[in-house]
Parts: structure tokens; sequence; C-alpha cells
């Protein structure tokens, strides 16, 4: 089957007073359809940009990413992005942020509203529909946020270290929830994360870079069943792949 | 995202009751401010007219109808070039905010007006454009343009990136990220330039009408500096004071209701 997303060779250099720095250096993985894919690697080794580029928000300076095949070219309704800042529009409610990509896309209100109904209760948001996003904790508006991303329907979300600004406890809870919602409506996801425990727990694939140059580094396979629980979380055999997943990353030369 | 936010904390109170103590406090302060007023003029000795006797020119004045007909005109001035001003400020300032080009254009010339006083702009708006109510109107409308159009391209230049970014991933092209996002999120820096601008129309329009003007508010002190009518130049400049701040609140109030949505800390 044809791989939902290819980095093909992507390089990215970025012009940094004069001289050029290579950001991303001929990065290529293949992500399957319904994977879920974590990326982590020391700051600054150019995991946004990677996930920016597939997002069509930054063009490679060489290489592509191609999604089912076709080459990115600029942003796209298939592919769903979700941000760290949480980005929802303010002076929008909960609803209409979830419906602001159905409203682009021209469906007719009773459908939007549908639509957007079934995705705030999917994350739990149901009372807080018509809040504004001041109204919310930071939990509640990355669950909007979701929300949002997967209103539009995208077969690819593309998650920039969504959970990072969460305390831990909501941030397991998010994990639970984000988990589940793919297991509902199977999505390729590719996560950034920061935290080694979330990036074993969630994925199918634990990919790992390494900074100057932003490179692929090595990609763990995760052999643990899903639905994940706190009793795999505690299992030996999390450990022994967090572990090796924690060698990579703060082990490289 | 970082838009400026308006520092009254009654609206954090949120309690009814804590604007009802502000407001008490703040009549106190007029009453206490009144009398004290009245204690150092009731005997001559500060050379200012006492509260009845500026009670009694504002009666004067509001029976032949004179207050009234000033009002008129200073405000029919006032309200003329700032409509004018604001009108045309969001627009640019919209233009020079999204288009570089435009900006490095345009800037200069904001810059360099923005370093004359409006009201150094009279003696030559008065040789172009005669001496009825054109170029004083003109004045009104340069400083309030002024004022507006920088606070709407700051507005649209500090347009947090991921909003728009959020935007595009959600399939909106450049017209839907205009319309939808920089303009809302850009509504809360162009009010407070438009309550800049008119601040600055309001102290404008009365300098310009002290120099060159057959009616309003500013021309009637002028008058009766002539004839050392202390009363009448009281009643003018409590009522300058007053519609002023009448007009800023109603602005503020407008802002309040359009900007609801923002985080106030
Ligand atoms: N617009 C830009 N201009 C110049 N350099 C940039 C730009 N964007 C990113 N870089 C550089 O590219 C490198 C990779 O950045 P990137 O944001 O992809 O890192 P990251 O892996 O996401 O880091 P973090 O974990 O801190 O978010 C960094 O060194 C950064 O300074
Ligand atoms: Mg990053």
């Amino acid at each position: 089957m044809q791989p939902k997303i290819v980095f093909s060779n992507v390089t990215r250099r970025f012009d940094l007073a004069g001289n050029e720095f290579v950001a991303l250096d001929r990065f290529s993985l293949d992500v399957a359809d319904g994977e879920f894919v974590t990326v982590v690697g020391p700051s600054g080794c150019g995991k946004s940009t990677a996930l920016n580029i597939a997002a069509g928000l930054l063009a490679p300076s060489e290489g592509e990413v191609l999604i089912d095949g076709k080459g990115v070219d600029g942003p796209g309704p298939e592919r769903g992005m979700i941000f760290q800042q949480y980005a929802l529009f303010p002076w929008l409610t909960v609803r209409q942020n979830v419906e602001f990509g159905l409203r682009i896309k021209g469906e007719p209100a009773a459908r939007r509203r549908e639509t957007a109904e079934h995705f705030i209760d999917l994350v739990g948001l149901g009372h807080f529909a018509d809040a504004l996003p001041k109204m919310l904790s930071g939990g509640m508006k990355q669950r909007c946020a979701i929300a949002r991303a997967y209103a539009v329907n995208p077969s690819v979300l593309l998650m920039d270290e969504p959970f990072g600004a969460l305390d831990a406890l909501t941030r397991v809870q998010l994990q639970d929830q984000l988990l589940e919602t793919w297991s509902r409506e199977r999505r390729t996801v590719m996560f950034i994360t920061h935290d080694v425990d979330e990036a074993v727990y969630l994925a199918n694939r634990v990919v790992v870079m390494a900074a100057r140059p932003g490179r692929l580094q090595e990609i763990i396979e995760v052999n643990l069943p899903y639905p994940r629980t706190e009793q795999i979380r505690l299992s030996p055999e999390f450990t022994a792949i967090r572990n090796r997943v924690w060698h990579a990353v703060y082990h490289q030369h | 995202m970082s838009a400026p936010s308006n520092g009254s904390g009654s609206r954090n109170a949120g309690r009814p009751a804590a604007d009802f103590g502000g407001i008490a406090l703040n009549l106190a302060g007029i009453v206490v401010g009144v009398a004290l007023w009245w204690v150092l003029t009731a005997g001559g000795a500060v050379g200012l007219p006492p509260p009845p006797d500026v009670a009694r020119k504002f009666v004067e004045l509001v029976g032949n109808g004179q207050l009234a007909t000033d009002i008129m005109s200073s405000l029919a001035r006032v309200l003329a070039g700032f409509l004018l001003g604001v009108t045309l400020a969001v627009p640019v300032g919209f233009v020079m905010g999204w288009y570089k080009v435009a900006r490095s254009l345009i800037e200069p010339y904001l810059q360099f007006f923005r370093m004359i006083p409006p009201l150094a702009i009279i003696p030559l708006a008065i040789v172009t454009m005669g001496i009825d109510e054109t170029p004083k109107i003109f004045v009104i409308f340069l400083a309030s343009f002024l004022a507006a159009v920088v606070a709407t391209y700051q507005g649209v230049i500090s347009v947090d990136r991921t909003l728009i970014n959020a935007a595009r991933v959600l399939g909106a092209g450049d017209l839907v990220i205009f319309l939808r996002v920089v303009v809302p999120a850009s509504v809360p820096f162009i009010l407070v330039g438009v309550r800049i601008g008119l601040g600055s129309a309001w102290a404008t329009l009365v300098a310009a009408e002290l120099i060159a003007a057959q009616t309003g508010l500013g021309f009637r002190m002028q008058q009766a500096q002539l004839y050392y009518d202390l009363p009448t130049i009281f009643v003018s400049l409590i009522t300058i004071g007053t519609l002023g701040l009448a007009m800023d609140r109603v602005l503020l109030a407008v802002e309040r209701r359009l900007t609801d949505w923002q985080e106030r800390v």
C-alpha cells in the first residue's frame, strides 16, 4: 500500500545573518495510512520545520513531501494542524471556531452545525459550545483546537507539541482522549513532542531526530497493543522502549 | 495575542457593587472640588468667578440659545473632520499593514506629518482653503487621521502569525484571512486609535476656533477674553471638558462591547 505521507530527502536552509543554516538535512520518512507517528529530538533539530513543510506552511529548499503520492504545494484541507499555542480565534465561540473550516468549505449552515456539534461532543466540550476561548482552560482550548481540526475531516493530522503547555494530569487525560478519538475516527497522525513518555505512549513508531544539522537519527517501533492503558504505561516492555528512545535522544553524537 | 488592553479595573472586578462604589467616589470627588473652588473664590481673593456666577452665566447662555449654537457648530466641525479622518485612516492603515510596499511608500509622510502640530497647518490651510469651515475641518481631519492610521496599521502588523497559519491550514485564502482574521484581530487596535483620534480632534478643534472662527466654543472664549468675561470662559471650558469626556466614554463603551472577547489580565 502506498504510504500516506512521504518525506523524500527534504532539506530546508535558512538565511541566518548572511550565513546558510541547515535546519533540516535530507530528511526522509514514510508514514503509513492510519499510523500514529511521534517525533522527538533536542530543541532546534528541525521538528517544527519538517511538520510545517508537510503542512504546506513552509517550502522545502530541496526534496519534497508527498501526501497520497501528490506533492505538497501550500496548505490543504486534507491536512489538519494543531499548534502548541492553541491558535483559537479569540473573537469566536467554541462552536464558531469549530465551524470556521466548514464555513470556508461552503457547507450549509445546518450541516455545519451538526458536524460541529459532533466533534464538540467528541472532545467533551458540549457545555461550552457557546463560550469564548477566554473562558476556557488550556486543556479545554486544546480540545477545541482538536475538534476544529477534525471537523474539516482531514486524513492527516499534524500536531506540534499540542500538549506542551499543559500540566501533567491534563496532558495524560488528553493523550487518552486523543487515542480514543484516533481509534474511532482513524487518521494518520504525526505528533511532535518533547516528552519521551508521551512519544512512546501514543505511537506506532517514534521518530528520533538529531540536531546540527536537523536530521533523522533513528526510528523506534513501539510494539505495544492499543488501547494503551495505565497498565501498559507501567509495564516493563514500555519502560524498555522508553529507555531506548531516551538513549537515542540524549546520547547523540 | 498582544492587543492593547484598556487599563480600567472596574470591568475585571465584574461586580456591580464595585462599580457603584467607584461612581460614588467619583461624585464625592467632584463635590469636594466644587466646594474647594467655592471656598477659594468666595472672598474674591483669587480673582476667579465663584460657582454661582458661572452657574448664572450658564443659565443665561442656555436661555438665549447661544451655548446650544456654539456647541452645535463645534460638534459639527469635530464630527465632520473626525469621521472623514477615521474613515480614510482605517483602509489606509489596512493597506499599509498588509502590503509592505505601501507601508514603505506611505510611512515617511506619516512620520513627517505626525511631527507637525496640526495647528501649525492652519495658516497654510486658511491661505489655500479660505476662511470658511473647510480649513478647520481639514485640520481636524488631519489630526484624527494621523492618530488612527498609525494604530490601525500597528494592529494589522501585530496580528498573531499562528492565527493566520491556523486559518490557512483550515483552507482560508488571502481574502478570507483578511476579512475573518486580520480585521477582527485588529479591531482593538483600531478602536484605541479612534479614541486617540477623537481626543486629538477635539483638542485641535478648540484651538483652531480660538484662532479662526466666528462661532463655536473656542470662538466664544476668545470673545469673552476681550470683554474680561470670566464666567463665560468658565462655562465654555466646562462644556468643552464635559463634551470631550462624554464622547470618550461613548467610544469606550463601544470598544468594550466590540472587544469583549479579549483576555484581560
Ligand atoms: N524562520 C526561520 N528563520 C531562521 N531560522 C529558522 C527559522 N525557523 C526555524 N529556524 C531554525 O531552524 C532550526 C530548527 O527549528 P525548528 O523550529 O524546526 O526546531 P524544533 O525541532 O521544532 O525545536 P523546538 O523543539 O525547540 O520547537 C532552529 O535552529 C531554528 O533556529
Ligand atoms: Mg518546534
